[in-house]
């Protein structure tokens, strides 16, 4: 126990109540999985994705705020500044909209930049590069000039960070034509998922999580390979029942698992669904699964309104309507900015009792 | 990584300076730079100020020189440029003018839509800069670009198709007015948003440095950032004014000082009018040049260009230009002063060109004659091959989102999208 949390206190560069978190998590999934497979932690999986894709490809450059001399303000990018030297791992000033074009306009010139933003939030400073000169060039150009760029970083609430440091841009970003919008939960989906993104041609946006980087998840020798790479546009099934169908991305996952575990106590077997990819959201695997389940739950930490729960349902009922045996459940954060105090943090986000209670009622079995 | 502070001298007085005119002989120049003086006070520090700075220019143009011609005799006058240069320049200027003319026309006759800026009057900022560039060289304008991507080498052909929205235009008909876009001729658009651009050109600037440094290619590529005074109130602009000296790109920031952003008076929205002085506070020389003549601006953009491909960092050039027509062919064009406009146009760069060639004996009218004669059917060939062009087809529209068309996503089949062969004739759903 002080082992880990020795650990976590060096290995980290975050807020100690998220280091706790992480501690705590990391306890909870040292338990839940088997000991003996290889394990890695999100953090130096993403590491090691921008690490084997820089030495593929010397177009591929890091941009950021404090990814060089800092390491990288979550230590993402730790080492790479030993590794790469100054001309390949840029510590800007703090100029989101100056560096993120800066980016925009090497990636129209030909290389392959990834922008760091310290989290999305600060990403609002430079939304007018990232959507209007990124995403809409190449029809604007009529494919003549495409831009390969990663934008990645931190997304949704940490622990205790407060209003302006805890919004979840899923679903800004995903309304976006000429984006693509990834979102990973493990170890494997952040290896596999960076390095689709850093050699797609097109603008990627990256969101992790700040409080998974931390966690460990086994991994295989598949994914270990340099060229590991996952799909584009894909979900995953993590976990497959034929009771209730529950969607979601990032953190929620690990919620949705812990709630089908509780939901499979009391005899509902559900199915959960990684996304993986918010846009191109996966319909097909997701509307697959509503109809031989015909109920569903989607989860997201981010607002309810016009959120990305609000497209799936969209699409469910437009897709396999006569399929569904009860009304689609939706369960977002609160409806209210990033409330500092602990709890009403924690009313303010999905906890793992609301999936387990909408499932319940999307099954009929409580009110 | 830090900047070499000798390099922030101005330009003014540089060591370069060919030109003997004894300062004492060289008129105050005939307009007055801060504009329209109707309902402003100007503080007369500032105006003096800046008689100053236009006296220490060391580059004679047009003006002078014809001025001085007639004064004395036994100065020895260096001519700026040979025939062959003064007939491309004045072919350029004349391009652009009579482009932007049929633009007005075409547009009242409902051939062209949406936003159409216009450039006229400004012509020598974009043919003083443009011509001095190669082919790999890139350009990165604003909504005003039309003539920056003509003088760039795009085909009056592909920007008038552009124009009318058909499927011949240089980004077949998707970019329109605002967003002329050409790989082949390094113009990276075209961006409505003010401020937009000047990022992007930093990151090209930024990728011919990369390609000399971490590549190892040879690259002398150069980028030449264009846009307005309204730009320079906006926080984008300094963020790259300091990126840029700071890593020491090879880029020029070109300001199109015309005096009015829309309807807002330069001097009504900024607290110190002279933006050249803004290149000296990030660490770069900033200069100040009459962009009503054409030669002037080229002597400075040589000098810019020649800097930033020897690898001595940005420049920031603001030029003092006009347009003659309003904001857009939309803007009404009430607020600006009637006297205002008629001292610029007074001072037309196409006029003034004319006036040099001819006077130095460089060309005849009836040479430049020709050249406008064969510009008005270029433009005017332009004008029926646009019309003749087809609009852009049902498909076109799922058409260029991605440059990987997997991004379009796995479809109810579970194969992808874009593989649907109805996806790409337009009547798939999305």
């Amino acid at each position: 126990m002080w082992g880990i949390l020795r650990r976590s206190a060096v290995d980290g560069g975050g807020f100690s109540a998220s280091s706790l978190r992480r501690t705590r998590s990391a306890l909870v999934s040292a338990r839940s999985y088997a000991s003996g497979s290889k394990e890695m932690t999100v953090r130096d999986a993403l590491n090691s994705a921008i690490d084997e894709e820089m030495s593929a490809d010397p177009k591929v450059f890091v941009m950021g705020e404090e990814v060089g001399q800092y390491q990288g303000a979550y230590k993402i990018t730790k080492g790479l500044l030993e590794k790469y030297g100054p001309e390949r791992v840029y510590d800007t000033p703090i100029t989101e909209a100056g560096f993120t074009g800066i980016g925009v306009g090497a990636a129209y010139a030909g290389l392959k930049p990834v922008v760091e933003f310290m989290t999305f939030n600060f990403s609002m400073q430079a939304i007018d590069h990232i959507i209007n000169s990124a995403a809409k060039s190449n029809y604007m150009s009529a494919g003549q000039i495409n831009v390969p760029i990663v934008f990645r970083g931190p997304n949704g609430a940490a622990a205790g960070v407060g209003a302006q440091h805890s919004q979840c841009y899923a679903a800004w970003y995903a309304s976006v034509p000429g984006l693509k919008v990834l979102a990973p939960y493990s170890a494997e989906d952040a290896r596999g998922l960076l390095k689709a993104a850093i050699r797609d041609p097109d603008p990627v946006v990256f969101l992790e999580n700040e409080l998974l980087y931390g966690e460990s998840f086994p991994i295989s020798e598949e994914a270990l390979d340099s060229s590991f790479c996952l799909p584009i546009g894909k979900a995953k099934i993590e976990r497959e029942g034929k009771d209730v169908t529950i969607t979601t991305f990032s953190k929620m996952v690990g919620f949705a698992l812990k709630a089908a575990e509780k939901l499979a106590e009391e005899g509902i077997s559900a199915e959960v669904i990684n996304l993986r990819s918010i846009r191109p959201l996966d319909r097909a695997t997701i509307n697959a699964s509503v109809r031989k389940t015909s109920r569903l739950v989607t989860v997201e930490e981010g607002f309810p309104q016009h959120g990305v729960c609000a497209e799936i349902c969209a699409s469910v009922v437009e897709e396999s309507f006569s399929y569904l045996d009860a009304p689609v459940e939706r369960i977002a954060g609160a409806d209210v900015p990033m409330p500092y105090a602990a709890n009403l943090e924690r009313l303010a986000l999905p906890q793992v009792e609301d999936i387990v209670r909408a499932a319940k009622r999307a099954c009929y079995r409580s009110k | 990584m830090a900047t070499s502070f000798s390099a922030t001298l101005p330009l003014h007085g540089s060591q370069e300076n060919r030109l003997l005119l004894p300062p004492i002989r060289l008129a105050p120049p005939p307009s007055s730079f801060l504009g329209s003086t109707r309902s402003l006070t100007i503080p007369s520090s500032r105006r003096l100020y800046h008689a100053h700075a236009a006296r220490r220019s060391p580059v004679v143009g047009v003006q002078e020189v014809v001025k001085e011609k007639k004064v004395t005799n036994s100065l020895v006058l260096c001519i700026l440029i040979t025939k062959e240069e003064g007939l491309v320049l004045y072919e350029d200027m004349i391009l652009g003018r009579s482009f932007e003319d049929m633009c007005a026309q075409m547009y009242y006759r409902g051939k062209m839509f949406g936003f159409v800026h216009l450039y006229n009057g400004q012509e020598a900022v974009s043919t003083g800069f443009i011509k001095l560039l190669t082919q790999s060289d890139s350009v990165v304008s604003t909504y005003r670009d039309h003539v920056h991507a003509l003088s760039k080498g795009v085909s009056a052909r592909a920007v008038m198709s552009e124009l009318f929205g058909k499927v011949t235009g240089c980004c077949r008909g998707q970019g329109g007015s605002m967003h002329m876009f050409s790989k082949e001729h390094n113009m990276l658009g075209g961006f409505a948003f003010i401020g937009e651009g000047i990022p992007v050109a930093t990151g090209a600037a930024f990728t011919s440095k990369y390609k000399r440094e971490v590549l190892k290619q040879d690259c002398e590529d150069v980028t030449v950032a264009f846009f307005g005074d309204g730009t320079c109130n906006n926080g984008q602009f300094y963020e790259c004014l300091n990126m840029a000296a700071l890593y020491k790109l090879p880029i020029i920031f070109v300001v199109e000082n015309n005096l009015w952003a829309i309807g807002m008076s330069h001097l009504r929205s900024t607290s110190d009018p002279e933006i050249w002085k803004k290149g000296p506070a990030f660490g770069m020389p900033g200069v100040h040049v009459d962009g009503m003549d054409v030669l002037k601006v080229r002597e400075v953009a040589k000098e810019a260009v020649t800097r930033a491909r020897r690898g001595e960092g940005p420049t920031l050039v603001e030029c003092e230009t006009y347009r003659f027509r309003g904001h857009s062919l939309a803007d009404p064009d009430e607020l600006r002063d009637a006297a205002e406009k008629a001292k610029y146009a007074a001072r037309d760069p196409i006029t003034a060109l004319k006036k040099y060639l001819v006077e130095n004996k460089l060309a005849n009218e009836g040479e430049l004659k020709t050249i406008e004669k064969k510009i008005d059917e270029l433009v005017e060939e332009a004008v029926e091959f646009a019309d003749a062009s087809p609009q852009p087809g049902r498909s076109q529209l799922l058409e260029n989102v991605f440059a990987d068309p997997k991004g379009f996503g796995i479809g109810p089949d579970g194969r992808y999208r874009c593989e649907d062969p109805k996806f790409t004739e337009g009547t798939a759903q999305v």
